[in-house]
């Protein structure tokens, strides 16, 4: 097996990956390069192939074509190796049921190697880091949707693996837990780990990712920061309501001096002067605003406008980012993420 | 408190192992079983069929062939009860494939995958401690069987050694059954196909009837079958306290069973899609 420098520098490197079950393809030839340090999201709608991606890459799925490496080791050959160095949650939780949260953890953390003391230890300190004390020793039948991926990742984490796969990690879990989970993920990346996660909301990708691949039909559609997705619908724009409708054209001039962008004079149809702003970066905003105060005119409105993510998936693949099916929880989950997304 | 993993930069790769050593896979094995036996204790119901089998066939059967048989009840029980012992280890061990196969839809089996652990110890560690299961079966067959007036002639050391060959046969043909739940899709499945298994290899044996009254084509099936010969093993140490060659014949074919169903269990493990 040969490594290219460039392979070193990364978590994951996967070229061409396919996966078939019987006829169907579920993931069709697709290239991931995720580098060490970062969070790398994989979203897409229900049924897109990004569970299938992290199972292979996460050694639970053959590989049906293509290759991979995790840390340069090659998932299909060094699978014993590759499973030293990654910690997986999965969409449902890989725990056991019919055992508390602490007998979990230990039993993990002893089929790790750690000897009776250590796991105990080891099942304290996760237990509080993830609140989760008080229900240690209570059945996880009784336990919450937000509980169960809690321990489930922390199940996850005890080996301290370098690389956590976390095949949505949020999906099913009310707005507030998502936060906690959010703060939790970022706390990982702090700590250095890296970390790759799916998800079908785009909100989260955005909120949490480095790097995004945007996933459909088993194939890559895009790929990604955040920013650069937005860019390929378009800019982001600044809107600008004058007081004074004559001062419209000196505020152009103002605007083309600092931005070097052309503004559009939407007077004519309001009455009022409405300038719209194409802006490259966000942040240029602040300095229009300043030029304009400097140059004594006045405004009664302004706000920056960005194009979702939404956007985004609708401009890349003629759809928009709903799951196919409609009917399970997830798809409830989603419609509820949508409508929060619209009220913002 | 230190952090939760590793930093990348840290990772040497050229450090890691690409086997389980034996001693580990060992106490991984012993750790799974552990696990089995907790969940045995919070859900007695696994514990039914080991009770209730021995309890209801032992007398059913006795009743039903006694008569026919040995002339009455009392006599068949030395035909008997060796053969109600390896049957009730058959359909328990039917039931290590079923629980197995159900544990292996849950969520828990991707963690076991997804751990740099041994691969023969998720399916061994229940098969172990599955042992316990057929030891209170056992028990309780030779229980009810004395009860009834079985009086065997091997003794006290027969009768024990004879119990301890059912356990070991158990645990070797549960092989079999944890590789169906390995390979069948769901837990009905493999129930069924496990009945297609265990009535040929039960009642086309030495266990309920003297074989020579079976046509001469079914004798040669009968006594290729490893049930035979450890039902024949088990009657000769319980009521003659005789250990004979039908034992090393029993002892081949469960060691036989342990190798190519173990390996094939592992293999359909390692590649499950």
């Amino acid at each position: 097996m040969t490594k290219t420098s460039t392979s070193h520098e990364l978590a994951v490197h996967a070229t061409g990956l396919v996966k078939h079950f019987k006829d169907v393809r579920a993931v069709d030839g697709i290239d991931l390069d995720v580098t060490r340090g970062s969070i790398f999201g994989l979203l897409g709608p229900n049924g897109a192939g990004k569970t299938t991606v992290v199972r292979m890459l996460a050694t639970l799925l053959s590989i049906t074509d293509g290759h991979a490496e995790i840390f340069g080791l090659d998932v299909a050959r060094q699978p014993h190796q590759v499973r030293q160095l990654i910690g997986v949650t999965g969409q449902y939780a890989s725990v056991d049921e019919k055992l508390t949260a602490r007998e979990n953890l230990r039993l993990f953390a002893r089929i790790l190697g750690q000897s009776g003391g250590q796991a105990k230890a080891t099942a304290d300190d996760l237990l509080e880091r993830f609140a989760l004390e008080e229900a240690a020793n209570r059945p996880l039948a009784n336990f919450s949707g937000g509980m169960r991926r809690r321990l489930d990742l922390a199940a996850s984490l005890i080996s301290r693996p370098p690389l956590v796969f976390l095949d949505e990690p949020t999906t099913g879990l009310d707005p507030r837990t998502r936060g906690q989970m959010w703060d939790t993920i970022r706390e990982l990346v702090e700590g250095g780990a890296t970390i790759l996660l799916t998800t079908q909301y785009l909100d989260e990708a955005d909120q949490l990712a480095d790097r995004i691949a945007v996933v459909d039909r088993g194939t890559k559609v895009a790929e990604g920061t955040s920013n650069e997705l937005k860019a390929m619908v378009g800019d982001a724009s600044l809107q600008l309501t004058l007081l004074d409708p004559d001062e419209a054209d000196e505020a152009a001039r103002i605007v083309d001096r600092v931005t070097g962008s052309v503004a559009q004079d939407t007077r004519a149809a309001h009455g009022t002067a409405h300038l719209t702003v194409p802006m490259a970066n966000a942040d240029d905003a602040g300095d229009v605003l300043v030029a304009l105060r400097h140059a004594d005119i006045g405004l009664a409105a302004i706000s920056v406008a960005q194009p979702t993510l939404d956007e985004v998936f609708l401009a890349l693949t003629g759809r928009p980012a709903e799951p196919q099916s409609g009917l399970d929880d997830a798809a409830d989950e989603f419609h509820d993420e949508l409508q929060m997304e619209a009220s913002r | 408190m230190t952090t939760l993993t590793v930093s990348p930069a840290a990772v040497d790769t050229s450090r890691l192992s690409g086997h389980v050593p034996l001693a580990t896979s060992i106490r991984q094995t012993l750790l799974m079983a552990w696990r089995a036996l907790v969940k045995m204790r919070r859900n007695p119901e696994q514990f039914f069929d080991v009770v209730v089998q021995p309890l209801l066939f032992t007398p059913m059967f006795a009743v039903i062939f006694g008569g026919a048989i040995s002339g009455d009840v009392k006599a068949y029980l030395p035909l008997l009860v060796p053969g109600v012992l390896v049957q009730t280890a058959l359909t328990t061990c039917m039931q290590t494939g079923v629980t197995l196969r159900e544990d292996m839809e849950k969520g828990v089996f991707d963690r076991f995958r997804s751990l740099p652990m041994s691969r023969m110890a998720p399916l061994a560690g229940p098969a172990l401690a599955d042992t316990l299961r057929y030891a209170i079966a056992t028990v309780l067959t030779i229980a009810v069987g004395l009860v009834m007036g079985y009086r065997p002639g091997g003794g006290v050391v027969g009768v024990i050694a004879g119990g301890l060959v059912i356990v070991v046969t158990s645990w070797s043909l549960a092989w079999i059954f944890t590789y169906l739940g390995t390979v069948m899709k769901s837990a009905q499945g493999l129930q069924g196909v496990s009945m297609m298994i265990l009535f040929p290899l039960t009642f086309l044996s030495n266990a309920y009837v003297p074989v020579d009254t079976m046509p001469s084509w079914l004798k040669e099936f009968v006594k290729f079958n490893p049930v035979s010969h450890i039902v024949s093993a088990v009657r000769s140490l319980m009521n003659d306290g005789r250990v004979t060659g039908e034992l090393g014949w029993g002892a081949l074919g469960c060691a036989v069973i342990v190798i190519v169903f173990a390996a094939l269990s592992v293999r359909s493990l390692r590649r499950a899609d």
